[in-house]
């Protein structure tokens, strides 16, 4: 990024009229456009594993999460680094939005031992506690008690970190999330649960799954707030979390998060899979028009605070940091052997 | 030395394990009960109070998995279910995650999680609970399971595993609550994967789980009468095992026999076999034999009880199988097992 050259095209271009957007009442533009790089960085992270996986070298599965950005970074830009979250098997955007080093998470999807669980966890499990991104569980709703016990440590420990589950509309269906509500409200703890529905459990969709569409309604039962938030609105996510964080950090408990979004591509796999016959394109059309990153930018643009000449050096300055991560990972030994027995036991 | 009973020592341990390491906490249905899990944790809850030794909802799982996010973020919880047979209701908590988080982290993370559970028997219990289900987690890479039977291995064990890094389940069997033994004051700790010969003998190495023990030694008077002299070998941690202890004693009396709590099937004491069969091919003087629970669910009556239960007369006649021994009429007056110790109710 160079903000000299963005300083300088702002100058040649003829003053057009800046249009003052209500919605971004309040935020600072250092945030909106952390914001737009977050879902920007997520974005390209995801295409550049979909354009790279049919070289068959990224040998794991990956739940890509283009389409839902907003969801994470709305999210984890309310948190602080020493706030914790966990997450599920699609969980790249919670990593990079948490603020997971992008070599890392590269080398870990090409099974090196630089990655960031030394090649044994693979897409699934990404972890970076450094930043406060724990790891994730691929069983539904599996690490959303985990929120929970990190949030009671922090509790038990008199700290004000706030822990943060994120999982997805199926984990409603679990029972241990119920439990884990219940237990979180009956203990005030400052936990986020965030649930991103994304309508489909693998190809299963929610309306056969669930009586109710509106997720955060179930939050009431256990005595806890829920709330539903446009999950393809970024701003939208940031204040609901932002709100939800101010009153975990407050002592007055856990709130439950519905964000509501779609994931774009098939459930796990690099590809599109409309012709599966489970979703719509005029479905997938009416969600692609609302994708969350093109927005805020399209809004940043209209207010004035991010010129073209700045977000093209951004989105340059992202790509640099992906052929970096991509270039470090596929130069990364594979664990040695020995690697085998270690951590265990 | 001063005398404990069994349950004492797991108080004591709990307490010394509190008081030594301000991480440790205690959660579980019922742990701060007048009652306190048998007497095991209210101690605790009375010397250090309800914010470290708390009672909670009947969320297995949830807790289980509270336990973990406590564990990864240096906390060491101590979970405590009275029986056994509620761990299935959080499986995906320890076979996914207590057990799995360290290595899929590439040891970023650990779990240092004690789980406490115990296993019933008798008066009536039935099926869902009596079980013994120390296999089922035995066989899962990165959690350590400890079966202590005398008092001195429940504190000493139980100090060990409060100071481990990594996951640890207890299994304690009811009937031991209250036996005595010699419990020393100060902490101690014992360590995972030592077994303890609890008697020498020179003609048949019997491997005895937990209460199974108890039973063994009892079979071992027995058959010392007709001048068989059995040793007794307590492994006290299934995972990780003592196996060369329980080799090289077999290798030197030539005969084994097996006795487990558990099931027969796919149990401790198929794995128990195996790892002898592997290692004493040719050194073995007969087969090895298992005493062990028939492969059926756990029966209400105490007529089927005492039919279900083997005891130190299944053991005497595993030993003389080994041995070629023709059974006499010493065994008769052995109980099936040691049922009328155990008066209940629970």
């Amino acid at each position: 990024m160079s903000r000299a050259t963005t300083k300088r095209s702002a100058r040649r271009r003829p003053a057009a009229p800046r249009k003052r957007d209500a919605g971004f009442r309040g935020l600072g533009p250092a945030l909106l456009v952390d914001l737009y790089v977050t879902m920007r960085r997520i974005r390209r992270v995801e295409e550049t594993i979909a354009a790279l996986y049919p070289e068959q070298e990224i040998r794991c599965p990956t739940h890509l999460s283009i389409g839902q950005e907003a969801g994470a970074s709305g999210v984890c830009l309310a948190l602080r680094t020493t706030d914790t979250a966990v997450s599920t098997h699609r969980c790249h955007a919670h990593y990079i939005a948490k603020g997971g080093d992008l070599r890392s998470m590269f080398a870990e999807l090409y099974g090196r031992v630089t990655g960031c669980c030394g090649g044994k966890g693979g897409s699934m499990h990404l972890t970076a506690p450094e930043v406060g991104m724990l790891g994730a569980s691929a069983i539904v709703a599996g690490s959303v008690p985990l929120a929970v016990g990190t949030a009671l440590a922090a509790k038990m420990a008199s700290t004000d970190e706030v822990a943060v589950a994120f999982f997805g509309d199926a984990a409603m269906e679990q029972g241990v999330t119920h439990e884990s509500l219940a237990l979180a409200a009956l203990r005030r703890l400052p936990v986020l649960f965030v649930c991103e529905n994304n309508l489909y459990a693998t190809n299963t969709p929610l309306r056969i799954r669930q009586a109710g569409s509106d997720l955060a309604q179930r939050a009431a039962g256990h005595w806890l707030p829920g709330i539903t938030v446009d999950g393809n609105d970024v701003i939208a996510v940031y204040r609901a979390a932002k709100a939800a964080v101010d009153r975990a950090r407050r002592g007055d408990g856990p709130t439950l998060i519905e964000v509501k979004t779609y994931r774009f591509r098939e459930h796990v796999g690099p590809n599109y899979d409309i012709e599966l016959g489970y979703r719509t394109q005029a479905e997938l059309d009416r969600w692609m028009a609302r994708e969350p990153m093109g927005a805020l930018a399209r809004r940043l643009e209209r207010a004035r605070m991010l010129e073209p000449a700045r977000r093209a050096a951004l989105d340059a300055q992202v790509e640099a940091e992906i052929t970096d991560a991509v270039a470090f990972a596929k130069s990364s030994p594979f664990p040695e052997q020995a690697a085998l027995y270690a951590d265990v036991e | 030395m001063r005398q404990l009973k069994y349950r004492e020592a797991i108080d004591e341990a709990t307490r010394q394990a509190m008081a030594k390491d301000e991480r440790v906490f205690v959660m579980g249905v019922g742990v701060d009960d007048p009652k306190g899990i048998f007497g095991t944790t209210r101690g605790a809850f009375e010397q250090f109070g309800g914010s470290r030794v708390f009672d909670t909802p009947l969320s297995e799982a949830a807790l289980t998995g509270m336990g973990v996010g406590a564990a990864m973020r240096g906390f060491h919880p101590l979970l405590v279910h009275a029986r056994n047979d509620f761990l299935l209701l959080t499986m995906d908590q320890i076979v996914n995650n207590a057990a799995k988080w360290r290595y899929m982290s590439g040891g970023k993370l650990k779990v240092p999680l004690t789980i406490r559970a115990i296993i019933g028997r008798g008066w009536g219990q039935a099926a869902q609970h009596s079980q013994s289900l120390q296999a089922m987690f035995a066989h899962v890479p990165g959690l350590a399971v400890i079966m202590p039977t005398s008092p001195a291995d429940a504190k000493g064990l139980l100090m060990t595993a409060l100071s481990s890094d990594s996951p640890v389940i207890c299994l304690e069997h009811r009937w031991l609550y209250d036996k005595s033994g010699p419990v020393p004051e100060d902490p101690y700790y014992t360590p995972l994967g030592v077994g303890a010969v609890v008697r020498p003998g020179r003609d048949v190495t019997i491997v005895a789980v937990s209460h199974m023990v108890l039973e063994a030694l009892q079979a071992a008077e027995t058959l010392a009468a007709e001048g068989i002299e059995a040793e007794v070998i307590d492994p006290r941690t299934l995972r990780p095992l003592d196996s060369a202890l329980i080799c090289r004693s077999a290798a030197r009396t030539g005969r084994l026999v097996i006795a487990d709590t558990g099931w027969r099937s796919y149990g401790v004491s198929a794995e128990i076999a195996a790892r002898a069969a592997e290692e004493l091919w040719g050194v073995l003087k007969a087969p090895i034999r298992r005493v062990a629970l028939p492969d059926v669910p756990t029966p209400g009556s105490s007529a089927l009880e005492s039919a279900y239960y083997p005891g130190p007369r299944e053991i005497v006649a595993a030993v003389k199988q080994c041995l070629e021994a023709p059974a006499t009429s010493t065994t008769d007056g052995l109980a099936p097992s040691n049922r009328k110790e155990f008066e209940g109710p629970f």
